[in-house]
């Protein structure tokens, strides 16, 4: 916590919960999709749905999807700007059990490629991101974070950790999450600086992994 | 006697013994901190400044509407009442409560601001700081010493207490705010890191048990009007300060006894949308 979190972030408003954290679980969602989605499912939870119209929820998210920073003053505007850039998107009021009042969850196609991610705002337009494609997770996105698919074999998380450490490069979390024994496995990884090229490319070269993704660290803007 | 890390006594004395203003204590703590230069976070602040500028500008010329119709330009019509002669106590102040309610009211209509403390409180700060500079003519350099003041007295309310209504209720928000305001005016206008104690102490205590009471959960009513209350209140409690008046309480203690005040205020009057002008039912 410096001065800056302080006076800042700068951000579209009215509020850092359901407008910047929304923005921001919109923008990350796109990151983990890899590409600009064409078709959106938005669905909002609890307070996202109760009080998301007066805040801007959906815009915010919305306007995450298309790549917009939580202090790009375009954000009102997002439904124009998604029918303009092809954005097939549908907003629903969904019930997601018990978790944090501020959450949505979003379905995601483009290309072949689908994503189904559920996050929450948890204050000052921090994020939660703690599901992806079914996987529980636990992402803030303020670091660099690489994604890994995989079947549940031994030694997975071995060689994610010799390339990194031959990188040099120092890893804040990482964390291995599976369906089932032997399953279908995904692998996160939160790094303190952003990964070169390079080992995101020996990272693919691995034969054992199915999807290689780099989510670059995600800003307030501003 | 050594006072405890990250408290404003802490900070008082280090600026004390160092002969400089609490400023330049915040501006050192962030760049040793953030491994930025001290250059940098000058620029960085004047960006931020200017965002609230044009926040100020925009909501001042341009009549906000909300998307729930709750905010109607209201900043809008005071800066033309103020046109005409008719304020009550001159134009800096009817400039304040107007420059309060524009920045608030383009936050509350999906406009670009600086949350600082907080994006319901954002009004607070600029109202304050740049109504006073410009009223007594001060120089950039003592707006962006304000603003670092300001800014570091965020710092211990956040370590001491909360700056989160969810948490502590309004008085955490547009409370901080004020109290953030109070201190920055001090600093803006040369008074010394004693008076910036006195001033945090008396803005902050004005605010005690202040709710947190959104109705229909929007960051609008009574949101907006409240931003104006804590500009205001801060510059009593600068001009207090300055004058010499002195707080019974340091502001440390306030600040703490704000935190303890808002962990014991009931759930709904803590942003939660089901208390005090949020329960009124609405034709």
């Amino acid at each position: 916590m410096g001065i800056f979190d302080i006076i800042g972030p700068v951000m579209v408003g009215p509020s850092s919960s359901h407008t910047a954290g929304a923005a921001r679980i919109g923008a990350f969602a796109r990151k983990v999709l890899g590409t600009a989605p064409e078709k959106a499912v938005i669905q909002l939870h609890g307070s996202f749905a109760a009080t998301g119209e007066g805040h801007g929820t959906h815009l915010a998210l919305l306007a995450g999807l298309l790549g917009l920073a939580p202090d790009d003053e375009r954000i009102p505007a997002a439904e124009a700007l998604a029918r303009e850039q092809g954005l097939d998107y549908r907003f629903e009021k969904v019930d997601l059990g018990d978790v944090h009042p501020n959450s949505a969850r979003l379905r995601l196609e483009a290309a072949g490629t689908k994503l189904e991610l559920c996050a929450s705002s948890v204050g000052g337009g921090r994020i939660v991101v703690w599901n992806i494609d079914g996987f529980a997770v636990d992402l803030e996105g303020q670091y660099p974070t690489i994604l890994l698919t995989y079947p549940d074999r031994p030694g997975a998380v071995a060689i994610v950790s010799a390339i990194l450490a031959n990188a040099a490069l120092n890893i804040a979390t990482i964390k291995a999450h599976r369906n089932t024994r032997g399953g279908q496995a995904l692998m996160t990884v939160e790094l303190d600086t952003e990964p070169p090229a390079s080992v995101m490319e020996s990272l693919r070269c691995l034969p054992q992994f199915q999807q290689v993704r780099l989510i670059p660290s995600l800003g307030f803007g501003g | 006697m050594t006072a405890r890390e990250g408290t404003l006594a802490a900070y008082r004395n280090a600026a004390e013994e160092a002969g400089v203003t609490l400023a330049d204590i915040f501006l050192r703590q962030e760049a040793a901190s953030s491994g930025k230069s001290e250059s940098q976070l000058r620029d960085l602040m004047l960006s931020r400044i200017q965002v609230m500028r044009q926040a100020m500008e925009k909501g001042l010329a341009v009549p906000q509407h909300s998307r729930s119709r709750l905010i109607r330009g209201g900043a809008a019509r005071m800066n033309q009442w103020l046109g005409t002669g008719s304020s009550l106590l001159g134009p800096a102040f009817s400039r304040m409560v107007a420059a309060a309610l524009a920045v608030a009211e383009v936050n509350a209509c999906m406009g670009r601001v600086v949350a600082a403390p907080t994006a319901g409180a954002c009004g607070v700060l600029p109202a304050a700081i740049f109504t006073v500079a410009e009223a007594r003519q001060v120089d950039q350099e003592a707006v962006l010493r304000a603003f670092f003041t300001a800014g570091g007295i965020g710092l211990v309310i956040e370590k001491l207490a909360s700056l989160a209504g969810a948490e502590g209720g309004c008085q955490a928000e547009v409370g901080s705010g004020s109290a953030m305001a109070a201190g920055g005016l001090v600093e803006l206008m040369g008074g010394s890191a004693v008076q910036v104690d006195h001033a945090v102490a008396f803005a902050l205590a004005n605010v005690l048990g202040l709710i947190c009471d959104p109705v229909g959960g929007l960051v609008e009513v009574p949101c907006v009007k409240r931003n104006v209350m804590g500009a205001v209140n801060a510059a009593a409690c600068a001009e207090m300060a300055l004058a010499g008046l002195e707080s019974v309480f340091p502001a440390d203690a306030v600040i703490e006894t704000m935190g303890k005040v808002g962990r014991r205020l009931p759930e709904e009057f803590r942003e939660t949308a089901r208390g005090g002008l949020a329960a009124i039912p609405r034709p």
